[in-house]
């Protein structure tokens, strides 16, 4: 299996909750079951109390550090978009940058300290960057499905049409179902195939 | 032999190596970025594996499970080797029977941690090896030989790891045909060895310091640490992470990779130096490899470049490099462009958290929104101290609670407010400490209130978890770390049991208990202990009756968003809870603190 380039880095970025790390569990280990090698590296602990959270993504023949240097991101997933702002420094010139279009005030907004950054001044950095920028209306379609949960496996979706790898849908399917309860196995399969055709029509 | 390749953090490949090498017994204290390694081990059901009270605990259990033949593993993070290093230097002095092997994970950049400190120190301080991994595949397979140097050299060694090894995720080849042979299980009476009368540590000593020359004699020739031949100009020597970093910039370098970190091999690293042109050591935190070798007479270069605090990263090593002219190619275009200046989004207390509700007592009777300015500061006393503590309630520091004033470390809160008080403060004081952190190290001090009269108040809020590191449990959670039903630990009756006369117990979601019971206490003048229970809102499933505000009754006074609940927001002006996000019935402190009544149960306003 070889790649473009030799290496994909691709930094998930988003709100604690949002199920992130899961979505880079089933990449990497997607791409390991493919014969490449793998590192990830997550920030973890206070995670889980609504902060900051980043996924390091690393794919190629030989990965060394498990850390992602800016500006050398090939791919930029962004689950919400301040903290896409947050990250753009680290998506490399002409990189691909995926931002699900919701905005998650953090506490600063409501109590009137601070303003949430407007679309136009987010989308406006990333093009500054790079003309792939591409805003997902991820949470819309998976509430449609009937669960906002699913998000990360539709973004993983989406993201899945911009990898420089084959990666056949049983391969996929497999990968989704080493890492989830059968219970909620089908609804978040529909989220990978929504995912997925939602950047059908993308010029990639 | 069957082999499998997995991808699988530092901490879950050093669970699955100890528990191959045959590890019997575990203990450990949970903390970031550690907590991983007892975790995956107490999940084996042949072997014993202990949530241990303190890291104190946990070392000397470990200590016993040795001298017993079995071989142990005692974890910890960087700051709990602070806590358990009076056990850890007696055992460097006894020496042990069943290999232990003692795992320290550092957090360069404190990710979550109360500071930033180099381990590695330890080794030299208790003359004893230590071992260090790059990735996952090196966690897994140097464990083996750490149990084996162990044993050999009658030694615990350290098995040091940072947060970006412990926490990174890269391949593993397992082994899944080890065996874990039984080894001599038994205690062989032998008082000059493990009875430290000075008389017979001294006895110890000599010994201590020969296993130091033999285990220089081992670093030489050990595959711990490798040579990767390249073109001769730079030389580098590194270890840990740092080797990953030093790779990637480096790709034609020679390269001196440690696993043995202490001691270091004197006749290698000469002979390294004399293979190449210039010697760099990158390493992270303080230059303890760079000293080293500077003292065997070595020319060598290395934190006059490379930061002295922080995490390393590819970037950092590249730019070191180009100062220290080893390359000149300059480092990729720096991000063009910024961030700007966006809203931060530091980590909150959660909907529904049971410490809540006490922080907004302790806020508004410290009128903290007042008297603190912006950056937490007032010169003048404010009528109220909150010493605080290691937890998840550490993040009542932030807007808008911002309801503590000093966080040291483990257990510190009830020993700060008693100093305070006996200096002479006069406001009243304050300690807040969960119950985890309460049983690691609250007691002692609590007793020290007791017996020296400190006119304290001591909040102890106690959700029947230790939160903040991912729930594990406890001595007062009623379940053991491999999950077997045991008895509880009182807190209420320890309170007692040690003395303290003024006990109020109160539930966490009752807001109005919450303020009398602290506004009574403050006001006794003696001894007070208010015991805040609360079911911690992440392992609480229940959601009924989630929380809503009426937007025509509700005049937006504020009082709501000063709980600091992430389910209240504001939009354009106007309050709403964020239904995905409220406890609903299981909290109610909204609507217990809304003068107005605009806060009800979804479907039963007015």
């Amino acid at each position: 299996m070889s790649m473009q380039g030799g290496k994909q880095d691709i930094l998930m970025v988003g709100v604690g909750g949002q199920g992130i790390v899961l979505a880079s569990d089933i990449l990497g280990d997607t791409a390991l079951d493919m014969g490449m090698d793998v590192k990830k590296t997550d920030t973890l602990g206070m995670a889980q109390r609504g902060g900051s959270v980043t996924s390091h993504l690393r794919i190629g023949q030989k990965v060394w550090s498990p850390l992602i240097n800016a500006p050398e991101a090939d791919i930029l997933l962004a689950f919400e978009k301040l903290e896409a702002a947050r990250w753009v420094g680290y998506l490399k010139p002409g990189g691909t940058a995926i931002i699900n279009n919701l905005a998650i005030p953090p506490l600063s907004i409501s109590l009137g300290t601070q303003l949430y950054p407007a679309d136009e001044a987010i989308l406006g950095s990333f093009r500054a960057v790079t003309g792939a920028v591409h805003l997902v209306d991820g949470t819309e379609q998976v509430a449609g499905l009937g669960d906002i949960r699913t998000l990360n496996i539709f973004m993983l979706g989406y993201l899945s049409r911009f990898l420089p790898l084959e990666i056949s849908d049983a391969q996929w399917e497999k990968s989704i179902a080493r890492h989830l309860p059968a219970r909620i196995l089908d609804l978040n399969k529909r989220a990978f195939v929504a995912g997925r055709e939602a950047a059908a029509g993308v010029d990639i | 032999m069957s082999k499998i390749r997995k991808l699988l953090s530092g901490n879950e490949a050093i669970a699955m190596g100890a528990y191959h090498a045959g590890v019997r017994v575990a203990t450990a204290y949970p903390g970031t970025p550690s907590t991983e390694i007892l975790e995956n081990l107490s999940k084996f059901k042949d072997l014993y594996a202990e949530w241990s009270t303190n890291e104190k605990v946990a070392m000397e259990v470990g200590l016993g499970a040795s001298y017993a033949g079995a071989r142990t593993m005692v974890s910890m993070k960087h700051v709990g080797l602070n806590v358990a290093a009076d056990p850890f230097m007696a055992a460097a002095t006894t020496g042990v029977h069943g290999g232990l092997v003692v795992v320290s994970a550092d957090d360069p950049g404190i990710h979550s941690s109360q500071g930033e400190q180099d381990n590695r120190h330890f080794a030299r301080l208790g003359r004893v090896p230590m071992i260090e991994p790059a990735d996952s595949q090196e966690a897994y397979d140097f464990i083996a030989t750490a149990y084996e140097i162990s044993e050999k050299y009658d030694t615990p060694v350290l098995f040091r790891i940072t947060t970006r090894v412990a926490h990174s995720k890269s391949v593993v080849e397992i082994d899944m045909g080890a065996d874990r042979a039984e080894r001599n299980r038994y205690f062989h009476h032998h008082v000059e060895k493990y009875v430290m009368l000075p008389g017979h540590a001294r006895l110890r000593v000599p010994h201590m310091h020969r296993r130091m020359g033999e285990l220089t004699e081992l670093a030489e020739v050990t595959p711990l640490n490798q040579v990767i031949e390249g073109d001769g100009r730079t030389g580098i020597i590194t270890s840990g992470v740092s080797y990953e970093y030093a790779r990637e910039v480096f790709p034609t370098a020679s390269l001196l990779k440690l696993g043995l970190i202490y001691p270091l091999p004197p006749r290698l690293i000469e002979r390294f130096a004399g293979q190449v042109k210039k010697l760099f050591v990158i390493e992270e935190l303080d230059p303890f490899l760079e000293d080293t070798i500077k003292a065997m007479g070595i020319r060598v270069e290395g934190k006059k470049h490379v930061p002295h605090f922080g995490e390393l990263n590819t970037g950092a090593v590249r730019h070191a490099a180009v100062k220290a002219e080893l390359m000149t190619q300059a480092t990729p275009a720096a991000a063009t462009v910024a961030a700007g200046n966006l809203p931060g989004r530091p980590p909150l207390l959660c909907a529904g958290c049971p410490h809540a509700g006490a922080f907004f007592v302790l806020s508004t009777i410290g009128k903290r929104a007042k008297v603190l300015d912006a950056s937490g500061r007032s010169e003048k006393e404010s009528g109220l101290i909150i010493t605080g503590d290691i937890g998840c309630y550490t993040l009542a520091t932030y807007p808008p609670l911002r309801a503590m004033d000093t966080t040291a470390c483990m257990g510190a809160s009830i020993g700060q407010a008693i100093g305070l008080v006996k200096a002479g403060v006069s406001s009243k004081v304050a300690a807040v400490i969960g119950d985890s952190t309460f049983m690691h190290s609250g007691i002692t001090g609590l007793i020290d209130a007791v017996y020296n009269d400190a006119k304290i108040t001591v909040v102890i809020l106690d959700n029947g978890t230790t939160a903040m590191t991912g729930h594990q449990d406890h001595p007062g959670s009623g379940k053991s770390a491999q999950g077997s039903a045991t008895q509880k630990v009182d807190i209420a009756k320890v309170v007692e049991g040690a003395g303290v006369r003024n006990l109020q117990v109160v539930d966490a979601f009752d807001i109005k208990s919450v303020r009398s019971a602290i506004t009574s206490a403050l006001g006794s003048g003696q001894l007070s202990v208010v015991l805040v229970r609360g079911k911690c809102a992440i392992t609480n499933r229940v959601r009924k009756n989630k929380r809503q505000v009426d937007q025509d009754t509700c005049n937006d006074c504020g009082v709501c968003l000063m709980i600091g609940c992430p389910a209240i927001q504001k939009k354009e002006g106007k309050l709403y809870i964020e239904a995905g996000a409220c406890m609903g019935d299981e909290c109610g402190i909204c609507q217990q603190l809304c003068a107005r009544k605009a806060i009800s149960a979804e479907g039963k306003a007015g």
